[in-house]
């Protein structure tokens, strides 16, 4: 076979760093090809070269494609030729339609008029092929993370794709979402298309991958073949963290007491949708130094469940009763809810979690300003030591806690999230999604930071669409559907095919 | 082998940490030294006139309200809002206080008071509709200027009103008493100088050594020296050529204490923190348990009220208030607070930077009058400045 893509010798240097050391990669005609790495390994950086988002010059090395030396300038060299990058945020406008989406940039147009009719027929080709039954003119904003996944891919698909990018496409579908879109890669393999898939999701890597090329630390560790044979997940992650990691989920001997959080009753209704109710007569109880899971698809109200919680930060209408310690405490401000020491950790650490324009040592103490501060004035000398011992016992890794958290990677934002959290002294914390676009090795110091809490006798409430992780983590699982509780599982009957069967079995009715 | 002795060591590790706390600060510095270098610019080119104690005086009175509203307008833009209302409600307020006193018959001090007052409801009813009912800041209080602005004339009747008793004129014109009764020198503004410069001495001692004591990573200390050196010098020679002239202005006064409570509250207090944060992700602020709606809201009547005793002084400067004042005020009061290192889209801003950006523009607008530049040129030459200022920081940043 022939490779369609040569990356040889390829080195970028950005002030102070060496983000590429050296990096070969080669991508056969008709491959899925894989890219692993942890975070900060360079998979991005490699992919921005290729694209020329760092144009020829910028780096050393050389691109061979197709049998010759590229040297792009820029996005629209290497989209000319057929490498057509999905980056993991999407870059649709959300308040233009599908097919204004599709063809922004590459209008069926003459003259610079735009020919409706022509747009909307390709559009519907289009998705068709890619499985999405919308109407060409639905605006983007309507549709869930899943479809505009599917409507960037037919926007690949419209500039004749030869060479297909997708970063972490996955990171936040459900699973069957997921698979849908791993099952496309596969249909595109047979059409001849390439692709190279980013992904964390070492799963989902076995599943449809020929090759693997592992990055560690902006070089390339090696190239796996899984023609041959298969390359089973504790392979890959020997690579990746260049050790063999024995558990992927640290050991705990769980010391669970009383029950110590009860939600009664809990409803909330859309915030637009007056009549449709989105968390339905949800009750749960979690109990000291325990870890409770809530399992369950895209959309089925858990992270609405947790935020109408948390102080009403969603919905409307809501109602239910919450105790805690035995007497039922009111959460129906974020303040308050804090006060009687609830945390929640959302899924979405950019937009909800951090100021990402301060520095480590100011988001540490938002949430519990008054633990550092005497009648209104802050006492920078106490805010500085909380958050260096912070900083310290959760290994955020960064030069100084006076580091801006935008220039941390996504492992050290979140433990920046849960300092901030832990430092309000919670009894409860709700964690949404704790490691969401975390790598390997950070999701490992994730887990044992969420296994000393429950040592410690708080309880918590673990919110994941990954089964395993919440298989391996918790002592118990709820299985979320459509805004109900449908099943719950103690850890040691707890199985994938158990909890998919439940919500299958539950959307049946 | 490194064959340098230790000592050497040291003496290059403490010259590049000084070189490193130089660059990762040099956005604090920068302002200040730009502000330094148009002084003596117009210093030279004026041939001495800009730092004449009677210029100095006058380049007081100019910005004071100026300065007074970028306080207000630094916290409503860190907040992530603009406040394009703060010059109709200078001529409002100026008008209501003319009225009151010089028609109705108030005494000068229910009058402050009441004017004040007003100020604060008109920002709370700006901010009630920006903060609860998610209104656009630049919507509503573009909507506040044409109303207050309107409402000004109608007020007036569209005439000048004054003059104003003499005690209210002195919050504008007055200064502060020479206790020691020198013959041509006025002994109190220097001892308030040299007062002021030991305290804030001793305040930095007292910081620097506290963070000493807890190991923080602090400035090296011949910087610090230099800069706190720097500092008294500036204040106590400012001091003593306005001592030469009448002394220190009531205005001063008052701005001094304001941008010091200011640069505290922004700095030290939660409330300070917490504008920040709501400015720099508001849904996260939101999530950590920070009232924003209400913060939002108090942020627009602290505006309020600050343009309220910017109306107050200005008019009490020109002794009579007319309906064109406070024409074009938000303009230099916004763009003092951009020149300043704020940023546009919130969250990022401190009071030193809004106060120097401030004094850059009136020792820009004073310098180009000594010179007979024509206010036309004026306004060019100073909306380059500010694109040029904003741009550099922006391209600062983005390295």
């Amino acid at each position: 076979m022939n490779a369609i893509l040569e990356m040889r010798g390829i080195s970028k240097t950005f002030p102070g760093v060496k983000a590429l050391d050296n990096v070969n990669i080669t991508v056969k005609a008709g491959e899925i090809h894989a890219l692993v790495g942890e975070n900060g390994a360079g998979k991005s950086t490699l992919m921005k070269v290729l694209s020329g988002v760092y144009p020829h010059g910028s780096y050393s090395g050389s691109i061979v494609y197709e049998g010759e030396e590229r040297r792009f300038k820029g996005i629209a060299d290497s989209e000319a030729l057929g490498i057509i990058i999905i980056h993991q945020e999407l870059a649709l406008v959300p308040l233009l339609s599908i097919a204004e989406n599709i063809f922004l940039g590459n209008e069926q147009a003459k003259y610079g008029v735009i020919d409706w009719s022509l747009a909307f027929s390709r559009t519907k080709e289009l998705l068709k092929v890619v499985g999405l039954n919308e109407s060409p003119e639905t605006l983007v904003t309507n549709l869930g993370v899943g479809k505009q996944q599917l409507v960037e891919i037919a926007k690949a698909l419209s500039k004749k794709v030869k060479l297909l990018i997708l970063d972490e496409p996955t990171a936040s579908l459900n699973e069957k979402d997921s698979d849908a879109l791993l099952n496309l890669l596969l249909q595109f393999k047979a059409q001849g298309i390439s692709s190279i898939l980013i992904s964390h999701k070492l799963n989902e890597i076995s599943k449809v991958a020929d090759a693997i090329t592992v990055l560690r630390d902006g070089g390339t560790v090696e190239t796996l073949d899984c023609r041959t044979e298969a390359v089973s997940e504790d392979r890959i992650i020997r690579g990746m963290v260049g050790r063999t990691m024995e558990d992927r989920y640290p050991k705990r001997d769980p010391k669970i007491g009383e029950t110590i959080f009860q939600v009664e009753n809990w409803s909330a209704y859309h915030p637009i949708h007056t009549q449709v109710q989105v968390v339905k007569n949800v009750s749960l109880n979690i109990r000291r130094g325990e870890i409770v899971g809530i399992a369950g698809l895209m959309g089925a109200g858990r992270t609405e469940f947790a935020m109408s919680l948390f102080g009403r930060s969603y919905g409307q209408n809501i109602s239910g009763r919450v105790v805690l310690h035995g007497k039922e405490i009111d959460v129906s401000t974020v303040e308050k809810a804090v006060s009687n020491r609830i945390a929640y950790a959302t899924e979405d650490r950019k937009t909800y979690g951090l100021v990402l324009a301060e520095d480590v040592r100011k988001n540490v103490t938002l949430a519990n300003l008054e633990g550092v501060s005497k009648r209104f004035v802050i006492d920078d000398i106490q805010e500085l030591a909380v958050a260096n011992d912070y900083r310290a016992r959760m290994r955020i890794r960064s030069p100084s806690v006076f580091q801006e958290t935008v220039n941390l990677s996504g492992g050290n934002q979140q433990k920046v999230v849960l300092s901030k959290w832990l430092f309000s002294d919670p009894e409860i914390l709700i964690l949404d999604e704790p490691t969401r676009g975390i790598d390997v090795g950070a999701k490992y110091e994730i887990y044992t930071i969420i296994n000393r809490l429950a040592d410690a006798g708080k309880g918590v409430l673990m919110i994941s669409s990954e089964m395993p992780e919440l298989l391996g983590m918790c002592d118990r699982i709820y299985v979320m559907n459509e805004g109900s509780l449908i099943a719950e599982f103690g850890i040691a009957e707890a199985s994938q095919e158990k909890i998919m069967h439940a919500i299958v079995k539950s959307g049946r009715r | 082998m490194d064959t340098r002795t230790a000592d050497e060591l040291r003496g290059s590790q403490s010259k590049a940490s000084w070189m490193e706390f130089i660059k990762t600060h040099f956005r604090d510095y920068g302002m200040l030294l730009s502000l330094l270098v148009i002084m003596l610019f117009f210093q030279v080119v004026t041939n001495g006139t800009l730092l004449r104690p009677l210029n100095l005086t006058n380049l007081v009175l100019q910005n004071s309200y100026i300065v007074i509203m970028a306080l207000g307008m630094l916290l409503v833009i860190v907040a992530g809002h603009i406040d394009l209302s703060v010059g109709s409600i200078v001529g409002f307020v100026g008008g209501l206080a003319a009225m009151m006193m010089v028609r109705w018959g108030f005494d000068p001090v229910t009058t402050t008071i009441a004017c004040l007052i007003v100020g604060g409801l008109i920002g709370a009813a700006q901010g009630y509709w920006v903060a609860y009912f998610k209104v656009p800041s630049f919507i509503v209080t573009l909507a506040g200027m044409l109303v207050f602005k309107g409402l000004t004339l109608a007020l007036l009747g569209g005439m000048s009103v004054g003059p104003f008793p003499v005690v209210f004129q002195r919050l504008s014109s007055g200064f502060i008493l020479d206790v020691f009764g020198g013959q041509g020198f006025n002994y109190t503004a220097l001892f308030l100088g040299m007062a002021s410069v030991a305290a804030i001495i001793y305040f930095s001692f007292r910081s620097r050594a506290n963070q000493l004591k807890h190991a923080v990573e602090t400035a090296p200390f011949g910087l610090f020296l230099f800069k706190n050196g720097l500092l008294a010098v500036l204040v106590v020679a400012f001091c003593y050529l306005m001592a030469t002239y009448r002394g220190l202005p009531n205005v001063l006064v008052i701005m001094a204490v304001l941008i010091a409570l200011y640069a505290f509250v922004t700095n030290r207090t939660t409330v300070g923190r917490r504008v920040y944060a709501l400015g720099g992700n508001e849904k996260a602020a939101k999530l950590s348990g920070i009232k924003t709606e209400r913060l939002t809201f108090l942020t627009f009547v602290n505006m309020g009220v600050l343009a309220g005793l910017a109306g107050l002084i200005f008019a009490a400067r020109l002794n009579t208030a007319t309906p064109k004042a406070g024409l074009g005020f938000e303009l230099d009061v916004i763009a003092a607070v951009f020149i300043g290192g704020a940023s546009a889209t919130g969250g990022v801003g401190k009071v030193t930077g809004a106060v120097i950006g401030a004094f850059v523009m009136g020792v820009m607008n004073n310098g180009m009058s000594i010179l007979g530049i024509g206010i036309d040129y004026q306004q060019v030459i100073k909306g380059l400045v500010l694109l040029a200022a904003v741009s550099l920081d922006v391209y600062n940043r983005k390295k």
